[in-house]
């Protein structure tokens, strides 16, 4: 069996949105079986049998697929392996003695609610902007009515990937979102059934993104570094092309 | 009480489409003034709402996430069935129906079943039209793969994160409601209680986990999409979060629950590896397709393998027993979900485990990269290869079916599946069971609905592979979008339903007092560490064996269990603030009743079905023996802290004949 890891923990504590926050040192002992949020478990059963708080953190699947768990660790949204939620992240990749900064994502459009919960609902809002494809139940024709080229759906899967974790924010030195905005119009725009709304929805979606205060991008590239699910910075250059078209197309949004 | 399932009359091919052209409906002027709460946003949740608002039903939609795409039918690898046969190998609605009904061991509803085989075909049609990027051929047309449990290629997927697709696209059409108001979004909102009124379902409690706020929120109906209660176990492939509360509040206020011991454990999920292990990672099974399942035959090979001193690699392919190719040679390593799990633990019993704790079984892909890497040696008109560089060409193959997963694999265990066999065991994966619905999907309380997961209704004893997900859009699309007018239809001269009835302000007093003992108990103990012990009680004795004495001790363990919960629970911080451990202590205490509840119904059904396994009825080469003049009903409960009460819903088979499920 492994080894024990005697780990130090610097994290970061708020008790709400409108507190101030600060860092606070925890010990831990640790395992390389563990994942980096069993590791907070284990953190958490200590503070509270100490009859203290505990860290305050957003997960839910474990697989990596919700997209609910966040934090920035050592400086890197979902820390340091590649494309890895922080659920997926284990601790053999960190090694006795370490010591490992958490912090929660810092933008201005994810406001921190508590230690490292941050309010992500802006990436809602731009998806109830237009990131859909106007269908109601009952009204489709065949699945096979359309054919779509293999290659075409594997462009459109790729960006459907994303898991809206928003760890591309928070890569971001600009705090912007294009990353997310564009795996979204990227996913319904390579595919015919998208076709339809493509000049309304990247026009209705990015005017959301600016009106949540996200900013823009400046090519720097960490989002995609960062993207648990390698979302690729190619979708930014599709929604550019995208939105240009739709602002020439006059259609109204 | 007798219970009316209400199934249609007629020939059980037309009953849906009959039944659907006669039943009372809502005229559109009227649907507007009609107020419908749907609680919970997974794959049922979000279509419901969806749907129902495109419908011009007044929507308000509640989910504890942050987000309604959180919820956990995102995590579903492998696929979503239906009876399209575009593979051209003979499938058809009645195939689909009739594989379901003999996958659940005889124990759901033909008619049910039924119209989710018909509904299946337009899942595929609504998702595609959606935007859901499924698999596809070379011509551009959707691609199928098998499953457990059938003999065609009937599943439709997207990599291995169809779930997520799925959800994502029903998310989607939830989102466009919201903004076009059709539905009210409630998120971080957690049901805590159903209210009724005049014996109908008129509401919620809901606390805002933000800010521990107690909202009353009314609405002429109900429905429940809230998932399962595997959590039960404490570990298992849910999500952390999955919980039976929702579910468990309307039992406690008067509705029924259906067949609780109906538990699937997935055959193939990454072992356990320490005490500190929060939740188990399932392997799809579509892996099955192509991994072969195996353990050492000797006893001492599976020792040194156990103690590290031997690799599965090392075990000549003469000393390998492919159990389930041999014990059920028609199926192979494609039989159901119970089946290879109960095998699997056969062998592990025996010590033929290959993992330190001796609980694990291989999932090898060597033979199938072999064979994948000289088809495309062919294609490709390579000859001469070595077996290495035919094996590399396979690989390829692999990686490009099942590359997430394998990634998923490595990341998990630190082993290399391309290299080694996977390591695989059983764990708690969906339940089977839940809360006792109709053929609307409402419950024996007038006006409250359940959908998906949450009901009992479809997959009887053992749900097959790529049907949750059929299951929940099909509900929430395309069944109660229909159903839920046969209440509604005599409501629409009911006025708005007034959220100060005195039965609003009672049932969030009640709240409020839970929440107040819970935080006042002050003891010792962490919640964590009574969901642990609740687990392991459940697993021990309400886990893939079952017998009399296990689970008369197992029923005794957690009521004790449950008064120390009351005795010595410590929830740290106040109910005014974002509280998680608050949140989890009332889920606990939820699972603290479901889970006797569920000891109760296991030791009342005294026979093997699906995969509730009884070690007292089997037969005599150890299969699981079916007790169809006892046990052919639903068992539905009435909660009653002493002693629940039995209610029967006998199962009538016209369709089908009942056989021994065989797979050999």
């Amino acid at each position: 069996m492994s080894a024990d890891m005697n780990l130090k923990i610097k994290v970061w504590r708020q008790k709400n949105n409108k507190a101030s926050g600060s860092f606070e040192t925890y010990p831990v002992v640790a395992n390389e079986h563990m994942s980096f949020l069993e590791m907070l478990d284990v953190l958490n059963e200590g503070l509270i049998n100490q009859k203290k708080e505990p860290i305050a953190f957003e997960h839910d699947c474990r697989e990596g697929i919700c997209g609910t768990c966040s934090m920035v660790i050592n400086g890197q949204p979902h820390g340091p392996s590649s494309g890895t939620t922080t659920c997926q992240l284990h601790m053999r990749h960190f090694k006795d003695g370490d010591i490992i900064v958490v912090e929660p994502y810092r933008a201005s459009a994810f406001p921190v609610l508590k230690d490292l919960a941050v309010d992500r609902s802006a990436f809602d809002r731009i998806i109830q902007a237009g990131g859909y494809i106007s269908v109601n139940a009952g009204q489709a024709p065949d699945g096979n009515a359309i054919p779509i080229e293999k290659g075409r759906a594997g462009q459109s899967f790729e960006a459907a990937a994303c898991i809206g974790c928003g760890a591309c924010v928070a890569a971001c030195p600009n705090g912007s979102a294009m990353l997310f905005t564009s795996a979204k119009i990227a996913h319904l725009g390579h595919l015919p059934q998208g076709e339809v709304e493509s000049n309304k929805r990247p026009q209705a979606m990015v005017a959301q993104m600016d009106k949540e205060g996200f900013g823009m991008c400046s090519n720097i590239g960490a989002c995609e570094a960062e993207c648990p699910k390698e979302i690729k910075l190619e979708n930014i250059a599709f929604m550019n092309r995208s939105y240009l078209k739709a602002v020439f197309s006059g259609e109204e949004v | 009480m007798s219970l009316n399932s209400k199934i249609p009359s007629g020939a059980l091919a037309e009953k849906w489409t009959k039944y659907k052209s006669t039943m009372p409906i809502v005229a559109p002027n009227n649907k507007r003034k009609l107020e419908v709460i749907v609680v919970g946003t997974g794959l049922a949740g979000a279509a419901a709402a969806s749907s129902l608002g495109e419908l011009g039903y007044s929507v308000k939609c509640f989910t504890f996430h942050d987000s309604p795409r959180r919820a956990h039918s995102i995590a579903a690898q492998g696929g979503i069935n239906a009876a399209k046969n575009y593979a051209n190998d003979g499938d058809s609605v009645y195939r689909l129906f009739y594989d379901t009904i003999k996958g659940g061991d005889y124990r759901a509803r033909e008619a049910n079943v039924h119209r989710l085989a018909e509904c299946s075909v337009d899942i595929i049609d609504q998702c595609v039209a959606q935007g859901v990027p499924f698999a596809r051929e070379y011509g551009g047309l959707l691609e199928n793969r098998s499953f457990g449990g059938v003999q065609v290629s009937r599943t439709f997927y997207a990599r291995g994160q169809t779930g997520q697709q799925l959800l994502i696209g029903a998310y989607q059409s939830l989102s466009r409601q919201i903004a076009l108001g059709t539905v009210q979004m409630y998120n971080r909102h957690e049901m805590l209680e159903l209210v009724k009124v005049d014996g109908k379902a008129r509401g919620i409690i809901a606390r805002n986990l933000l800010t521990g706020e107690l909202e009353r929120h009314a609405a002429h109906a109900v429905v429940l999409a809230t998932g399962g209660y595997g959590n039960v176990f404490y570990l298992s492939t849910n999500a952390m979060m999955c919980n039976v509360t929702a579910a468990w509040k309307s039992v406690k206020k008067g509705a029924l629950m259906a067949n609780p011991c109906f538990t699937q454990i997935h055959p193939t999920c990454i072992p356990v590896s320490g005490e500190y292990q929060s939740k188990l990672t399932l392997m799809s099974e579509s892996l099955r397709n192509d991994g072969r399942v195996w353990v050492p035959k000797k006893k001492e090979d599976a020792q040194a393998i156990q103690q590290g001193k031997l690799k599965g690699v090392n075990i000549k392919e003469e000393d390998r027993d492919y159990f389930l190719e041999r014990r059920y040679p028609a199926f192979g390593n494609l039989v159901p979900r119970d089946v290879a799990s109960r095998a699997a633990k056969v062998e592990c019993d025996k010590g033929h485990g290959v993992s330190p704790t001796g609980l694990a079984v291989f999932l090898d892909f060597s033979d199938a990269m072999y064979r994948y890497g000289k088809t495309e040696a062919n294609k490709k008109g390579m000859t001469g290869l070595s077996d290495a560089q035919i094996v590399a060409l396979g690989e390829e193959v692999v990686s490009a079916k099942y590359g997430n997963l394998f990634e998923m694999y490595e990341k998990i265990t630190g082993e290399n599946p391309y290299k080694e066999p996977m390591k695989i065991y059983p764990a708690v994966h969906y339940t089977m069971g839940g809360v006792w619905v109709d053929y609307n999907l409402e419950t024996n309380v007038p006006g409250l609905f359940a959908l998906g997961e949450c009901n009992f209704s479809d997959h009887g004893a053992n749900r097959l592979g790529a049907s949750a997900l059929m299951q929940g859009l099909a509900d929430g699309y395309f069944v109660i979008p229909y159903t839920i007018g046969t209440f509604l239809a005599n409501e629409i001269s009911t006025p708005k339903i007034k959220n100060d009835l005195p039965e609003f302000i009672e049932a969030e007093k009640a709240t409020k007092a839970l929440i107040d003992k819970l935080l006042n108990i002050k003891g010792n103990q962490s919640v964590e560490s009574f969901h642990r012990r609740l687990g392991k009680i459940m697993w021990e004795y309400c886990g893939m064996a079952r017998n009399e004495a296990g689970l008369v001790k197992g029923r005794q363990m957690i009521r004790e269990l449950r008064a120390e919960y009351y005795r010595d629970v410590f929830v740290p911080g106040s109910n005014d603030e974002y509280n998680p451990e608050l949140e989890k202590a009332i889920r606990v205490a939820d699972l603290l009743e479901h889970g006797e509840l569920m000891m109760v119904d296991a030791l009342n059904r005294n026979e093997s079905c699906g995969g509730h396994f009884r070690e007292e009825s089997v037969t005599d080469d150890g299969e699981a023996m079916r007790k169809d003049d006892e046990f052919a009903y639903v068992a539905a409960w009435e909660w009653n802290e002493t002693e629940p009460i039995l209610h029967k819903e006998p199962l009538v088979f016209e369709n089908v004949e009942l056989k021994t499920r065989s797979y050999k």
